[in-house]
């Protein structure tokens, strides 16, 4: 099992609020994210099990959303929003200096599989361009020092 | 002048927990609706106030309301859509992360406006704190008997969930987001049956913007006829306006309807970037066609962006300086459509391909002579021929940059660079 009992018992306190067992299909996705940083079939078959719909039904939902990594990603996934708005605001002059900083390209992550870095798109973040969310956290009105304390702080914390 | 209603304790931390909430008269308007009004009553409100719903499309709230069935044996639903990605817009991140108790009571009014015992809030995915505070609401709520069973001890009932997306723009499309709640792919579906008729699990369903719902309370606490004082002849109340892009002070400003854009861009946002001068503006999501810099006194209302030539849409207000290369703006846009298209229909899924490919090569310096005919074809044979409004969205910006700056995109083809470069750094 790759679900541990925190994840398994989440998606059936779920469960218990729709009136539909499919429905719990996207919420068991994220809960399933959310401890494992991507999906796999492994956890497609996992998840069939607890809410009981077929197997085809919960990797074919997966599949639609890009948001879920279906690869193994570094422990923090750096997405920079390379929208309008933050294009505006100097998006892709942040991606550049990214790869700087972390030695990797857009796409790659680093040999220690501490960061992945990908652009995304618009995060409902706009008015505070440019941004990037890192795991769970928004970081906005970056500027080159901010970017430097926010790898350093995770590089410390490891 | 802002004008916060939606806003008025958006700046108090304390707003997040119900007993701030209520202290500030929260909750009293669904303890009125629940205590003394009949659902057609509420509906009558609501419409006597104007409101039109903010995710977009501008339709009237109370209208509606009034579309789901009053005979229909089957549950109804309401849902919230807290989808938020069209480019633009984030204000209904605020206002979760803000005052999520006024968007839950909003939830709770409208369901019992259309006798709906269950409501949904769809929070995209990456909205990963939003929905937390909404589930901490949502929670309090119950907790103060304020959800659950037998409210305020009139015997009526009501569930609410917060559910989570997986990051798709589509889904905030309304028939996209009930199959992606249902747990399908979020693709669209065919209209009719309207979702106030055939919605979630083939249900009287409705489905409103959170800053739709997030101005019930005031107008049942006020009165239709108060919140329809302000605004213009058409489009009512108050909105939010997030402003991005070049301009000083950007952010999320609630003002009343009609307010002039400029008052908005300058007065509001402190005006465009140090010694710069506006080419552009988008004045309601990166759906909606450009305006010009002399077209900067419209009146932030549905019809005056309409007479415009543009669309008020979600309120998201993008304003670029001379620097901007609107090849490289397109580019960026079309991409953004190309990759959240659901793939249903054929003129969507293939004709933001083809445009993509385009309008990159142009981008590039490798454009060729009739290409701009071609991308010219291609919106034409998009335009009103898609499942759902997708596809208009792609096409509707490009047709507008091609009409506006037409110049700029031949001169891309002809010398196989930009008239203007965009290369912005970030600070
Ligand atoms: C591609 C697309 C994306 C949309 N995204 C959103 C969204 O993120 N949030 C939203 O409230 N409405 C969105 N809409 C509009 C919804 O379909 C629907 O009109 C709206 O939620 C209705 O609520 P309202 O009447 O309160 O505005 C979108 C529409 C389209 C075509
Ligand atoms: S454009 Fe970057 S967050 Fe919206």
């Amino acid at each position: 099992m790759i679900l541990n009992k925190i994840s398994i018992a989440e998606i059936k306190e779920r469960m218990v609020k729709y009136p539909r067992r499919k429905s719990v299909i996207l919420p068991a996705l994220t809960v399933a994210y959310r401890q494992v940083g991507h999906l796999s079939d492994q956890i497609y078959r996992e998840i069939s099990d607890i809410i009981e719909v077929p197997y085809i039904e919960v990797a074919e939902a997966a599949s639609f959303y890009t948001m879920f990594p279906k690869e193994p990603v570094g422990k923090y996934l750096i997405q920079v929003c390379h929208n309008i708005s933050c294009a505006l605001l100097g998006a892709d002059s942040l991606v550049g200096y990214l790869e700087e900083k972390l030695g990797i390209k857009k796409g790659e992550t680093t040999p220690d599989n501490l960061f992945t870095l990908i652009s995304v798109e618009c995060l409902g973040s706009c008015a505070s361009a440019p941004m990037m969310q890192i795991n769970d956290k928004y970081y906005e009105n970056l500027t080159r020092e901010k970017v430097d304390r926010i790898l350093e702080e995770l590089r410390r914390q490891g | 002048m802002e004008k916060r209603i939606l806003f008025k304790y958006i700046d108090d931390p304390n707003q997040i927990h119900i007993d701030t909430y209520i202290a500030h008269g929260g909750y009293k308007a669904w303890e009125k609706t629940l205590k003394t009004m009949q659902p057609a009553q509420v509906i009558d409100e609501v419409k006597k106030s104007g409101l039109r719903g903010r995710g977009g499309a501008g339709f009237p709230a109370g209208m509606k309301w009034n579309f789901v069935p009053k005979d229909s044996p089957k549950p109804r639903y309401l849902i919230c859509n807290a989808d938020e990605s069209e480019p633009g817009t984030c204000k209904d991140r605020v206002l979760m992360e803000q005052d999520p108790h006024g968007v839950v009571e909003g939830m709770a009014i409208a369901a019992y406006a259309i006798g709906s015992h269950l409501a949904f809030c769809y929070v995209r995915g990456e909205f990963v704190k939003p929905a937390a505070l909404m589930e901490q609401a949502v929670k309090e709520a119950y907790d103060k008997k304020m959800l659950g069973k037998n409210i305020f001890g009139t015997g009526y009932d009501l569930n609410m969930v917060v559910h989570t997306g997986g990051g798709a723009y589509i889904c905030g499309e309304e028939t996209a987001l009930l199959n992606s709640l249902e747990g399908e792919r979020g693709m669209s579906r065919i209209r009719p049956p309207f979702p106030a008729v055939e919605g979630l699990y083939a249900c009287p369903t409705v489905v409103n913007n959170v800053e739709t719902l997030a101005a019930v309370p005031h107008i049942i606490n006020n009165g239709g006829e108060w919140y329809a004082s302000m605004g213009t002849e058409k489009s009512k109340g108050t909105k939010i306006f997030s402003l991005s892009g070049h301009v000083k002070k950007p952010g999320n400003y609630e003002v009343e309807m009609g307010t002039p854009l400029s008052y908005l861009i300058s007065e509001l946002g402190g005006g465009p970037l140090d010694g710069h001068k506006i080419k552009a503006i988008i004045p309601g999501g990166s759906s909606t066609p450009f305006l010009l810099p002399s077209q900067i006194d419209a009146p932030l209302d549905y019809e005056s962006i309409a007479a415009a030539g543009s669309m008020l849409g979600s309120g998201a207000v993008i304003v670029m300086d001379e620097r901007t290369c609107m090849v490289w703006v397109i580019e960026r846009l079309i991409h953004f459509y190309r990759h959240e298209s659901c793939g249903k229909c054929t003129p969507c899924r293939e004709g933001t391909g083809w445009l993509e490919q385009l309008i990159s090569r142009i981008e590039r310096g490798e454009g060729k002579p009739g290409d701009l005919e071609k991308i010219d074809s291609i919106c034409d044979n998009i335009l009103g021929r898609t499942i759902c409004p997708l596809g208009d969205a792609a096409v509707m910006p490009i047709q507008s940059a091609l009409k506006l700056f037409r110049d700029e995109f031949q001169y891309h083809i002809d010398h196989k660079k930009c008239l203007v470069k965009s290369e912005f750094e970030f600070k």
